[in-house]
């Protein structure tokens, strides 16, 4: 789960890391308040969850009250990539003297955290290890050591810091890694982490990325997720709590399988033969009728979706289950756009016989079904 | 032969009376893996298919000598039980639980790695050596005995891929399911290198998707190994967008990082046949190997 920058920026400054001041607002009258309180000049920035947004128009700067007022209504208005702005961070504009980079993510290939530091910083992470590899440090953390002060210390110091800036710098480090630990991160970055002219250093924007199966235990970011403002789009929203996992796309062939693997290389083989999916929809090992139930509503109401392609491999899952589950949404939601279904596995028989007796042709190849499929939505 | 798995394989189920772990077992039994005993904290004294249940797995080792454990326990104990077979000594942990946080997986491999134990999984579909050990939730009668050695990160597309393999005669010394997490025990360089040990194995099947580095780490391996044996590549996650988790919490495309193109270009470079679609796969093995 993503956390907008003021959330993140706010967990920092919890852990003691500075941050610019600032305040979140959701209308121009609030972000007046916001903006008398604080020292011009100001930044302006939409809160949404994409990267790349400074260079999409989403961060304005001001240097007066009104001007943050006119600033926030612009921004209030504005979709970046499709998503409504809904909130926008007012913060004092930092001096900055000099960029860099610091987050901690993992490494999977030597399964443990990775601390990555680079005296570059401002650009993704990517772009400054394609520009400038020699100034990206990478540090493999032991999960029993954790990340120690003299570690710390010792990529201060490779970045080209010494003395009390180092001892600074390091107890960010240090800091940031508490953040990570503490809200089970998956990835956690100050980019561009700031040294200001006077020689401190200032968290100038914040990435926090929770571990999705670990927010049970962040029980408030959770409930924000499923209840508050999220980016979630309406099929989106349903799938999450029936427990589905769905990527809206933009083609017209709507796709339900089992097994992620599956459904990758299903969605891979219509574009193959020339279709465009519109989602991805893994149900999972064992679905249940209900299950499979739910996840036809959620893809019939893509109004995008011109035809469906549902393909089941029973390994856990039973194709009886799924035969079922089929008919029962057939009979509860109507279903009038085609469907072409390719059922194989546990149970196979017992599934392929519901079917028919409903009147459903039930295909075995996964190749033969895509092509079917692709044929129809054209 | 094979690898990991095989008849001399005795295992336990640590979560044997759960829904899963109980419906599992029956199947494990049937295909003929060796399970000696199974755990469940407080349902010690009872049985579940005729196969005993203990409170802890220091008592069922007690009784039942064992080198092998298959995890069936919800996500938030799973650390838990795993830490719990490696400190009793056994060697080789399937974890089939799904959803497990990353931090307690990074912690169990750290402890892992210390005491020389193989991990498979977490969120794998297990393992199989087709005619010896099935230790694992994978259908049984799509496998079948032969000298195809294949280590996939997803579950239903290697039944896809090996049912299609078995439909032609190409039969499995050991299929391998590393798992759909970002953080799992075994990776392809692994995997490659018992596959290169095993006398039965004659050609390697990698069944990879989006998301991370280790199909192109796989591709450097092959190409400065000079890999003796034929290896076939199939990758899933070609149409996948930017910035979305295609299901498994390990497949998603950041930034510039896991693009499908990335790991068929670097396949591709490395002298590894790359399957256009699940099917081909089949194709290129009848081709390079003579069974």
């Amino acid at each position: 789960m993503k956390l907008f920058e003021y959330e993140a920026k706010r967990i920092l400054a919890k852990y003691g890391i500075l941050t610019p001041i600032g305040g979140l607002a959701t209308n121009v009258s609030q972000a007046r308040e916001i903006a008398a309180r604080l020292k011009p000049p100001f930044a302006i920035k939409a809160q949404v969850l994409i990267a790349g947004r400074g260079k999409a128009g989403g961060i304005l700067f001001a240097d007066s009250v009104p001007e943050v007022e006119k600033a926030t209504e612009k921004l209030l208005n504005m979709q970046i990539r499709g998503i409504p702005v809904r909130s926008v961070w007012i913060e004092e504009k930092i001096q900055i003297n000099k960029e860099l980079y610091f987050g901690i993510t993992t490494d999977r290939f030597n399964k443990s955290y990775v601390a990555i530091a680079s005296a570059v910083g401002g650009m993704e992470i990517e772009e400054i290890a394609e520009k400038a590899p020699e100034k990206v440090i990478k540090f493999l953390i032991n999960p029993q050591l954790g990340f120690r002060s003299f570690h710390a210390s010792q990529i201060a110091r490779k970045m080209g810091y010494a003395g009390s800036q180092l001892v600074m710098l390091g107890k960010i480090f240090e800091s940031l890694y508490r953040v990570g630990m503490d809200y089970d991160a998956e990835l956690i970055e100050m980019n561009p982490l700031a040294e200001t002219f006077d020689g401190k250093f200032v968290a100038a924007d914040a990435r926090i990325i929770i571990d999705d199966n670990a927010l049970f235990r962040h029980q408030e970011y959770k409930k924000r997720l499923l209840e508050g403002e999220s980016e979630l789009t309406t099929q989106e929203q349903e799938a999450v709590k029936n427990d589905l996992a769905y990527v809206k796309l933009d083609g017209n062939i709507g796709v339900i399988g089992n097994g992620a693997g599956l459904v990758m290389a299903t969605l891979d083989t219509i574009q193959y033969y020339g279709g465009k999916p519109a989602n991805f929809l893994d149900v999972g090992g064992g679905a249940s009728s209900e299950k499979i139930a739910a996840a036809l509503k959620i893809v019939l109401s893509d109004p995008n979706v011109k035809a469906l392609f549902i393909n089941i491999l029973g390994g856990i899952t039973r194709c009886d289950e799924v035969a079922r589950g089929i008919l029962e949404a057939k009979e509860k939601a109507g279903v009038t756009k085609p469907v072409v279904i390719r059922l194989v596995g546990t149970n196979e028989e017992e599934g392929k016989r519901i079917l028919t007796e409903a009147g459903i042709h039930v295909l075995e190849s996964m190749e033969e079904a895509a092509q079917k499929v692709v044929e129809i939505s054209k | 032969m094979g690898i990991i798995v095989d008849k001399n394989t005795r295992a336990i189920v640590q979560g044997i009376t759960g829904t899963q772990g109980s419906f599992h077992t029956k199947l494990m039994l049937e295909y003929g893996t060796k399970i000696v005993a199974g755990v469940t904290p407080g349902k010690g004294g009872t049985q579940i298919h005729d196969v005993p249940v203990y409170d802890t797995v220091e008592e069922a080792l007690e009784k039942h000598p064992a080198n092998a454990s298959i995890i069936f326990v919800p996500a938030r104990f799973t650390a838990d039980a795993v830490l719990e077979a490696l400190e009793n000594g056994i060697k080789t942990v399937v974890i089939i639980t799904e959803h497990i946080p990353m931090k307690d997986a990074l912690n169990v491999m750290t402890y892992a790695q210390q005491v020389n134990a193989t991990i498979i999984g977490p969120n794998t579909p297990g393992i199989i050596t087709p005619e010896e050990c099935k230790l694992g939730i994978m259908p049984a009668h799509i496998f079948k005995l032969g000298s195809i050695g294949m280590a996939s990160r997803s579950g239903t597309l290697t039944y896809e891929i090996a049912a299609g393999l078995t439909r032609k005669q190409l039969g499995q010394s050991t299929c391998l399911g590393l798992g759909g997490d970002p953080i799992t025990g075994l990776n392809f360089i692994d995997a490659l290198k018992m596959f290169e040990k095993d006398p039965q194995t004659k050609a390697v099947v990698l069944i990879g998707e989006i998301g991370g580095n280790l199909e192109e780490l796989a591709a450097q391996y092959v190409a400065k190994e000079k890999y003796p044996k034929p290896v076939v590549a199939f990758v899933a996650g070609r149409s996948a967008p930017p910035g979305k988790r295609m299901g498994h919490a390990g497949a998603i495309v950041m930034g510039k990082t896991g693009t499908a193109e990335s790991k068929i270009k670097a396949f591709k470079n490395a002298g590894v046949n790359v399957a256009e679609k699940p099917s081909d796969v089949t194709e290129l093995l009848a081709r390079l190997v003579n069974v």
